[in-house]
């Protein structure tokens, strides 16, 4: 028998069963809910009479709707109360945890999880959110459910779902300077497709994942599903029971937290386990990342040509040329000097502490161009009281940044925080599609916080590397 | 009430047809964000493709989904990676409450295929040639007959009968009539006790069963 990948050994205990349509039915170890995709599942269960079979193992957030300034209550905006009072009712009513912005806990549901550290490694985790692969960077097994599926968790705390494939995804070498996580991961999504990891599951290994904090690693399981794949993680290591020994979960229970040690340490995949594919990229070659386009595939190397449609796949073609239109660039041409008229750094991509101290080093001593409108939006409550104890919301309100409240923000537009027209917005989200960022005419370009950083303050995309450097003074 | 006997078999899809065109059709063309703020599913089929439909001053634009002779078809014909994106259960919901009751394509994002299949809409697949061939023989019979055979896989039109993969599982569900989870797995307590009961970080393995009458 072939030995075992991490995947497998979650995945078979957490088997309950196999149900006759074939799927297997899984335990959930942790169900993460949010106000959008909630509700609608709150009311099937009600129809059917069904009751919450595990509160306890269910936690809840607001992020998606909630404004990112004015919080008063009810907030301004009529649907976003109706939704925020929907959640607190479902919730209040069979006892589920709920982090609303009075706990100093509240944040996106992929930053709250990890920093509390109720994300753990051998769990599995389900939310009704496509980036619920984030949690996979601490070796556990989590994937998006839709609605009705978030039905069935409420009900039985359990999923139905297919085995996927496993691919390992090495990368090799060491990042350059100012190459991030987010780079590494759009550079995966460019080489394997948006739809490569369909039918998989990513195992992201290799010296130059290893060499990631927790945060790098939670920014490119992240995007795992806009590589196709519904799930991706990283094998447990040092790095992740550093991480969670220091959160509110294990803080003040060592005991605790050497016993489940010795279970994260089993689930690893094993030294010779098999895989259904093996791919592997050098990290010493990427270079920071952008997007040209409307889908995440769409990157290049900062210092790269934007590819001529003919030039690539048949299927690709048509894509690449609507997009083309859209971002109004043209082949041959390479995204530096793009005009910008938004900064955005958040989204649960890369709005931790690593990632808004990378930026704020370089807003440093600069000042965003008077063309940009620009703001952070911090992943969680407590990233931004982390930032501000460190004086990083200095740093960025000095520069003439927006700093503002947790929330998804405009990484998707439901609350006011969106493009106009036809804006163009450097963004550290993960999603560039047509209309993401909430005007359809709105144009999105996918990078790193560093070079969000850097092209607000020239106001073009710019090669974070080539920007001189500021001395300031102590 | 959560009887697994009462959900129907999805054994067979007949109507007519509707192409959208295009790749990696993604979720939030399907439905944009800013009509999720509802909390109950009802009325979102007026906001499907509604970006892609109407302009910024709500005149229509050129979209099959506007199209007088497409407002009856039941059978959505698309391209390659649709659905992918968000894993909003919204855009499946669309769909179905604009009318579509089986999809065909070249290949489907899996969050998508997997909300279809929770409300009992195929997603059946087949080659690009194939795909492209049936999306002009619908724009030129827009009243044309398709017949999905769920459990053969094959769609037959225009006279012929041609072979379209549905996932295993997602046909044995449909055809069985178990496309329905919370049924199923809802009978078994017993053995979702004794798998938390193994896991070691579950404190307490114990399920509430809820008030189903199995
Ligand atoms: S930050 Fe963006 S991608 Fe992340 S959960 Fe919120 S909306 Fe989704």
């Amino acid at each position: 028998m072939s030995e075992r990948t991490l995947y497998d050994k979650v995945w078979e205990n957490h088997k309950v069963t196999t149900l006759p349509n074939g799927q297997d039915q899984l335990f959930v170890g942790l169900h993460l809910i949010h106000e959008v995709t909630s509700p609608q599942a709150f009311g099937m269960l009600q129809e059917r009479d069904l009751e919450v079979a595990r509160p306890d193992l269910t936690h809840a957030t607001v992020d998606h709707i909630v404004p990112t300034s004015d919080r008063d209550r009810p907030f301004e905006n009529e649907a976003a109360e109706e939704m925020m009072a929907e959640l607190e009712e479902n919730v209040r009513s069979v006892g589920i945890e709920f982090d609303d912005p009075t706990t100093g806990k509240q944040g996106i549901v992929h930053v709250i999880g990890p920093e509390q550290g109720i994300t753990q490694p051998g769990m599995t985790i389900v939310c009704g959110d496509s980036h619920t692969s984030t949690h996979g960077a601490f070796g556990a097994l989590a994937f998006g459910i839709g609605t009705s599926q978030i039905r069935d968790v409420l009900a039985t705390q359990t999923v139905a779902m297919e085995k996927k494939k496993v691919r390992k995804i090495e990368v090799t070498g060491e990042l350059g300077d100012d190459v991030t996580a987010k780079d590494v991961i759009l550079t995966i999504i460019r080489r394997l497709g948006t739809d490569g990891g369909v039918g998989y599951v990513y195992e992201y290994a290799g010296e130059a994942i290893e060499s990631l904090g927790m945060e790098g690693r939670m920014s490119i399981c992240n995007m795992s599903i806009e590589g196709g794949a519904r799930a991706g993680y990283v094998n447990p290591d040092e790095t992740t029971y550093e991480w969670l020994e220091g959160t509110d979960e294990f803080e003040d229970d060592p005991e605790r937290f050497e016993e489940l040690k010795s279970y994260w340490e089993s689930i690893g995949s094993d030294e010779d386990a098999e895989y259904d594919d093996v791919v592997t990229i050098d990290g010493s070659e990427i270079e920071p990342v952008v997007t040209w386009g409307t889908t995440p595939g769409q990157g290049i190397g900062i210092t790269e040509e934007i590819p001529d449609p003919e030039s690539l796949p048949d299927d690709k073609q048509d894509t690449a040329r609507r997009a083309q239109e859209h971002m109004r660039v043209a082949p041959g041409d390479t995204m530096e000097g793009y005009d910008i008229d938004v900064a955005f750094l958040g989204s649960c991509t890369n709005a931790r502490l690593p990632d808004l101290r990378a930026a704020a080093e370089i807003i440093r001593g600069r000042a965003v161009d008077d063309s940009v409108r620009a703001m952070v939006v911090p992943g969680s409550q407590r990233v931004k009281a982390a930032a501000e104890r460190e004086g990083l919301d200095e740093i960025f309100t000095e520069a003439g940044f927006d700093w503002r409240d947790a929330g998804c923000s405009m990484c998707l537009g439901m609350n006011d925080d969106q493009l106009v027209g036809d804006e163009a917005s450097a963004s550290s989200s993960n999603r560039n599609f047509v209309g993401r960022q909430g005007s359809k005419d709105g144009r999105t370009v996918l990078m790193s916080p560093q070079m969000v950083a850097a092209a607000a303050v020239t106001g073009e995309v710019t090669d974070v590397r080539e920007l001189p450097k500021v001395e300031v003074k102590a | 009430m959560s009887d697994p006997k009462e959900i129907p078999s999805v054994a067979h899809v007949e109507g007519s047809g509707i192409p959208v065109h295009g790749n990696d059709i993604d979720t939030d063309q399907i439905i944009p964000a800013r009509f999720m703020k509802v909390v109950t599913f009802d009325g979102l089929g007026e906001f499907a493709f509604f970006d892609q439909r109407f302009d910024d001053e709500d005149n229509e634009k050129e979209h099959p989904f506007n199209e007088e002779q497409y407002q009856d078809a039941n059978v959505l014909v698309v391209n390659a990676n649709f659905g992918c994106g968000s894993s909003r259960e919204h855009a499946p919901q669309a769909l179905v409450r604009w009318g579509i009751d089986a999809i065909i394509g070249e290949s489907f994002a899996e969050i998508f295929a997997g909300n279809c299949l929770a409300l009992g809409v195929p997603t059946a697949t087949a080659d690009s040639e194939t795909i492209e061939t049936l999306q002009s023989w619908i724009e030129d019979n827009p009243d044309g007959d398709i017949e999905i055979d769920v459990a053969a896989e094959t769609v037959t039109y225009d006279g012929r009968t041609i072979d379209v993969d549905v996932d295993e599982a997602q046909r044995k569900a449909l055809v069985d009539g178990i496309w329905d989870t919370t049924a199923l797995m809802n009978s078994n307590t017993e053995s979702i006790e004794r798998t938390a009961a193994a896991l070691p970080y579950v404190e307490n393995p114990k399920v509430q069963t809820g008030r189903s009458d199995d």
